[in-house]
C-alpha cells in the first residue's frame, strides 16, 4: 500500500512540474525574445511583461506545488526512490507534454536526448 | 545560436548547480526544520550559505526564463542537465565523496544525451525558424518558402 503512496507522490510531483515547465515555456514565448526586449524597454520593461503574464503566475504557482509536494513526499516517502523518479520522468513528461501543447517539433535526436538524460538522472541520483 | 546565447544556457546550468550546493551546505549547517518551528526557516536564510544559494538560484531562474523565451522547452531541459554532471564532478574533486560506477554510467548518460541535441536547432519553425528567429521574437514568416529557407539558414548538426 506504501508503494501505491508513494508513485501516486511521484506522479503528482511530475504532474505539477511538467504544468509548471509548458506553462512558463509558453509564457517566455509569448513575452518575446528577452535579449531583444531588453534593447527596446530595458530591464524593468522585461520584468513588468513576464510578470504580468497570466501563463507565467500559473507556471510559477505550479512549480510552487510540484516543490511542496516533493518536500511532503520526502518526508515520509523513500528518498532514494522518490527525487530520481520525479527527476527523470520530469524530464519524459516535457517532452511529450512539449510536443503536445507547445507544438514542439520533438524528432528522434530530442526523444534520444530526453531518454539518455532521464536514465542518467535516475542513475545518478539513485 | 550565438556566444550570447550560449553564455545564458551556461548560466542556467552553472547557477542551478552552485545554487543546489549552497543551499544543501548551508541547510545541513542549520539543521532540520520541524513543521512545529517553522520560525527555523528565518535563521535558516540568515546563514550566509543559505542566503548566496538562494540568490543563485535566483539567478537560474532568471536565465532560465531568458533561454525559454528563444529556445524550445525540449532543447533547454537536456541542454541544461550537465549541472547534475558538474555537481557529481564537484563531490568527486571538490569534496573528495566517492562516486560510485552506477553514478560514473550516468554522468556519460546525460553528456550522451546533450551532445544529441547541441547539434540540432534550437527552436521549432512555427513559421520561424533558426537565423531568421534570431532578429524578430514574434511570428512573421508563415510561408511554407520563407520557412524553408530559414530552416537552410539554421545551424544544423548530423541529420539523424
Amino acid at each position: 500500500m506504501k508503494a501505491v503512496y508513494t508513485w501516486g507522490a511521484i506522479l503528482v510531483i511530475v504532474l505539477a512540474s511538467v504544468v509548471g515547465d509548458v506553462l512558463l515555456a509558453r509564457a517566455m514565448k509569448q513575452v518575446g525574445d528577452v535579449g531583444e526586449l531588453r534593447r527596446r524597454v530595458g530591464v524593468f520593461g522585461v520584468m513588468g511583461r513576464t510578470l504580468g503574464n497570466s501563463n507565467f503566475l500559473f507556471g510559477v504557482a505550479a512549480m510552487a506545488a510540484a516543490f511542496f509536494s516533493l518536500l511532503f513526499a520526502l518526508s515520509w516517502g523513500d528518498v532514494s526512490l522518490v527525487a530520481p523518479a520525479a527527476a527523470s520522468l520530469t524530464f519524459i513528461g516535457n517532452a511529450v507534454a512539449a510536443k503536445i501543447f507547445l507544438h514542439e517539433r520533438v524528432d528522434r535526436r530530442r526523444w534520444i536526448a530526453a531518454s539518455l538524460v532521464a536514465a542518467g538522472v535516475a542513475l545518478l541520483a539513485g | 545560436m550565438n556566444f550570447r546565447k550560449y553564455l545564458v544556457l551556461a548560466g542556467v546550468t552553472v547557477f542551478a548547480a552552485a545554487g543546489d550546493s549552497m543551499l544543501s551546505h548551508g541547510m545541513k549547517q542549520t539543521g532540520s526544520i520541524s513543521p512545529n518551528h517553522l520560525q527555523g526557516v528565518i535563521f535558516a536564510i540568515l546563514n550566509p550559505w543559505v542566503a548566496i544559494g538562494i540568490l543563485l538560484l535566483l539567478a537560474f531562474f532568471a536565465t532560465y526564463m531568458t533561454a525559454l523565451s528563444w529556445a524550445d522547452l525540449t532543447y533547454v531541459l537536456p541542454a541544461t542537465s550537465l549541472g547534475y554532471v558538474i555537481l557529481a564532478l564537484v563531490a568527486k574533486f571538490v569534496l573528495h565523496e566517492q562516486v560510485s560506477p552506477m553514478r560514473w554510467l550516468g554522468i556519460a548518460l546525460i553528456s550522451g544525451g546533450v551532445g544529441f541535441i547541441a547539434g540540432g536547432p534550437e527552436l521549432t519553425e512555427h513559421g520561424q525558424d533558426g537565423e531568421l528567429d534570431e532578429h524578430c521574437a514574434i511570428p512573421t514568416a508563415k510561408s511554407p518558402l520563407l520557412a524553408k529557407d530559414a530552416r537552410n539558414g539554421a545551424p544544423t548538426g548530423v541529420e539523424l
